[in-house]
């Protein structure tokens, strides 16, 4: 197809043309941004998590006498392991995306913790079988031993956990010693208060970022605790197809143990769903901008491109009348509409590249990976292509006999 | 003929030309509506997020930014704040509240407060307790619906006395008088003496450093925090910097969990209280209590810019909406310029007849008005159903994204100004049409 005279048809409708690259350009620039938003939610939505996650139940119990939580932990613990179908439980101070959650800055020297680049982590602290409640993934070293247990007593009333052994998830230990082994190294959250990593497990997710962003989302440490005040959720752990008659059956057993409790059973699952709830709802959001966006955008083009084969029904029937067959018609606006595409995406990935650096300077939005941009200029050439095809069978349809009527 | 008959019969003109092209026609205002609908969808929200909660005395209303971390924390203040809001210890914020330097002054933490039911059978459950002193209530002009808060002595003796919201008195007393009645709350017998009308600030302005929610439904329960704090009542956030910390005496432990506010007689006595903050801090060091002498007196509105209230999510929505305008204002520039090129002989002939270059642009800037107002229309429907979707989101906010009266206005002016900025290019050309051509060509 021959080049020339379309570019000399093009120059003749100026605004029209500019209108249409504009467009496509516009929409490519944002097109590009949203479904860059998209994928970084939906990786969200899947982050892993090593824990059971289908199989966990969580048990949140609150208001009962601190004073008695010594006797009341080891005897509801022991009531819910009793429930059929489950195999195991723990008491925890908190749950991987739960409402609540304790920090602590923590360091590798017993000075460091007020240090600027000191890491704020998440301080979980479970009772006696928690990594199996959990279904933790020990990736190096060991689980805690029942003495562990016993020995770790929250000091003086503190919320810093007693005992001296930590677990880490992978990706804090990887943070703690980039280049090497984290077992066997000590971790300091007070000048008085150290511990000896005796083991790394799969990454765990926090209650919530803190702060800190995507980046500290696994920054978890795991501490052995006896039944102190400190717990206020017990982790039950089943299978999915039990977990709703288990959580029933908990909630029953605990409300009828200490009536003055307040007790909130939920499966794991839930919890989950309901933390990225926001999550899911902006990726439905941004995926319904970009659908009616592009449909804008194709309607454009399409009334633009109608206009202009009405305007030139006397030209189309003259070419038709030397001998252009009904292809060349079709291929000739075609063609035109593939080089406005072309103008408009390379405007378009220019302009996205300037919109993602004015968002990365004002939101937390990261650089827009580069295969994005040809990914959004293949979509609005075929979009443009698809546009495009019904007013060019209409110029095809053009009889020749046009050419010799008076309009 | 006058201005009012040629309105009248350009109005005539502009709907004969869109019976003429009803598809392109029906095109432009749907894109128009579409794009105008999601813009005031988002403006909605985003107005709704960052509105001034306490309109009538904000710029009086302010709270007392501190540093009482060790000296081996030294990042600078601004972050601190930024992190941590106004959240401070609460040895200085008494101190503070004590001297009795502001018009009014209230120190505050949230706590759970676990609710014991009126009902046998039923079960005890967790609304949202606020732990403050005597001030809170005339500060933030909290309304009551019966009695009234309690006194600075009250507070001083730590009293067992609490006010409650409309929303808990209708769940324990089926909305009657409860002042003078029992609340139990945390297992210790509370005296009620006072209920709230609804009252739900949005944003939560003072509740954003102490742990609480942003936005939604108002705490529940109002109890002195002398009170509550001797009753074992833990407050939300705490922020501890010893790993020694005494959780059971948080008042002398090294720990931020409460904020000062204060109400000041004018604007301008800002300063002047701020030289007494900086004054009271300087004191602290020399007694070694403090580290830092920074000190910030942010009012309601800057408070709430510092700790960027609005979520991203919702201004990266606005963002997109307007984008999506844009393509949808170049997109009718478009149809209107392809229906107005195809209407030169039209031009032509009533250029021919005496029409001048201004009265052909007038027709045609009355004409993207009209398409304005219909995509104005229609863009207030796109709104109301763009609304009705957020309200079942799961943001907190959600609920309250309502159309307002503003909001219906501006859905309007946009509508008109998107519509003229559209127009114009095709006016413009249409204005220039030369008769002569035209008519030969017929």
């Amino acid at each position: 197809m021959e080049i020339q005279p379309i570019l000399a048809a093009l120059k003749k409708h100026k605004i029209p043309a500019t209108l249409i690259v504009l467009e496509i350009a516009l929409a490519c620039a944002v097109l590009c941004n949203a479904v860059f938003m998209i994928g970084q939610r939906i990786s969200e939505l899947h982050l892993p998590n090593a824990i059971d996650q289908a199989g966990i139940v969580d048990m949140n119990v609150q208001g009962g006498d601190p004073k008695l939580a010594n006797a009341d932990i080891p005897r509801d613990l022991a009531a819910l392991r009793e429930i059929p179908g489950v195999t195991a439980a723990t008491g925890i101070d908190m749950i991987p995306l739960g409402h609540s959650s304790s920090n602590s800055n923590i360091a590798t020297s017993p000075g460091g913790v007020f240090q600027k680049d000191s890491p704020n982590v998440a301080i979980y602290m479970f009772t006696k079988g928690g990594p199996e409640a959990l279904g933790l993934r020990l990736l190096k070293g060991r689980f805690f031993n029942d003495d562990e247990y016993v020995d770790s007593k929250p000091g003086n009333n503190s919320y810093v956990p007693g005992g001296h052994a930590v677990i880490l998830t992978q990706a804090l230990a990887k943070r703690m010693w980039p280049n090497g082994e984290a077992l066997g190294k000590q971790l300091w959250i007070g000048p008085q208060n150290n511990y000896t990593v005796i083991g790394v497990v799969a990454n765990v997710l926090r209650p919530n970022q803190n702060g800190g962003g995507l980046s500290q989302f696994y920054w978890s440490a795991f501490f052995p605790i006896g039944p102190y005040p400190v717990v206020s959720d017990y982790i039950v752990r089943t299978t999915p197809q039990d977990r709703q008659r288990v959580l029933q059956a908990a909630t029953a057993k605990l409300e009828a143990l200490s009536p003055g409790v307040v007790v909130k059973g939920k499966a794991f699952a839930d919890i989950r769903d309901e933390y990225f709830a926001t999550t899911r709802s902006m990726v439905w959001m941004l995926v319904l901008v970009c659908v009616v966006m592009l449909a804008v955008t194709a309607f454009g083009i399409v009334g633009l491109t109608s206009f202009w084969v009405s305007q030139r029904r006397r030209q189309i029937g003259i070419r038709r009348a030397v001998g252009a067959t009904r292809a060349h018609i079709m291929q000739y606006f075609q063609t035109e509409n593939f080089l406005l595409s072309t103008a408009g995406v390379v405007i378009g990935m220019i302009v996205a590249y300037g919109i993602n650096l004015y968002l990365m300077q004002h939101y937390q939005l990261t650089r827009l990976p580069w295969y994005y941009l040809p990914a959004s200029a293949i979509a609005l050439w075929v979009l443009g292509q698809l546009a495009v095809l019904g007013p060019a069978l209409r110029a095809a349809n053009v009889p020749p006999v046009v050419a010799t009527r008076g309009v | 003929m006058g201005v009012s008959d040629m309105f009248g019969y350009y109005l005539d003109l502009a709907l004969r030309s869109f019976k003429r092209n009803r598809v392109i026609t029906a095109l432009m205002v749907l894109a128009l509506g579409l794009g105008i609908g999601a813009s005031i969808t988002t403006l909605t929200v985003l107005k709704l997020l960052s509105g001034d909660p306490l309109p009538q005395k904000s710029a009086r209303v302010f709270t007392a930014e501190l540093n009482p971390y060790p000296a081996a924390v030294t990042e600078p203040a601004e972050r601190v704040w930024q992190q941590n809001g106004d959240l401070t210890s609460y040895t200085d914020a008494m101190n503070l509240l004590h001297a009795h330097r502001a018009e009014r002054q209230a120190v505050m933490a949230l706590t759970g407060a676990k609710i014991a039911p009126k009902r046998l059978n039923e079960h005890p459950f967790f609304s949202n307790g606020v732990m403050t002193t005597a001030d809170f209530f005339a500060m933030f002009d909290v309304p009551f619906e019966y009695g009234s808060g309690w006194s600075e002595q009250d507070d001083e003796s730590r009293a067992r006395v609490a006010v409650i919201s409309n929303v808990l008195n209708d769940k324990l007393f089926n909305g009657s008088n409860s002042v003078g009645q029992t609340l139990r709350v945390n297992d210790h017998d509370y005296r009620i003496i006072g209920v709230l009308k609804h009252w739900a600030p949005q944003p939560r302005f003072y509740s954003i450093s102490l742990g609480g929610h942003n936005y939604g439904k108002g705490d529940a329960v109002f109890m002195p925090l002398q009170s509550a704090l001797a009753d074992k009542m833990s407050p939300q956030n705490t922020n501890c910097w010893s790993a020694e910390a005494d959780m059971d005496h948080l008042e002398t432990a090294p720990c931020a969990f409460v904020a000062l506010w204060v109400e000041l007689k004018h604007a301008t006595d800002a300063a002047a209280y701020k030289t007494f903050l900086s004054n009271y801090v300087a004191q602290q060091i020399s007694l070694g209590r403090f580290h830092h002498r920074d000190v910030a007196l942010p009012d309601l509105m800057g408070f709430l810019g510092q700790q960027q209230v609005v979520p991203d999510d919702a201004k990266l929505q606005t963002n997109l909406a307007f984008g999506f305008l844009l393509i949808c204002i170049v997109n009718t520039v478009g149809l209107l310029l392809a229906k107005c090129l195809r209407r030169s002989r039209e031009i032509g002939v009533r250029r021919a007849l005496g029409a001048t270059r201004q009265a052909i642009f007038a027709q045609f800037m009355i004409e993207s008005g009209m398409v304005g107002v219909a995509g104005g229309i229609l863009g207030l429907i796109f709104a109301e159903l763009g609304l009705w979707a957020i309200r079942h989101q799961p943001a907190e906010y959600a609920k309250l994204a309502h159309l307002d009266p503003t909001m219906f206005v501006a859905t309007f002016v946009i509508a008109l100004i998107a519509s003229l900025i559209a127009g114009l290019l095709p006016a413009w050309r249409a204005c220039v049409v030369a008769p002569a051509p035209q008519l030969k060509s017929v």
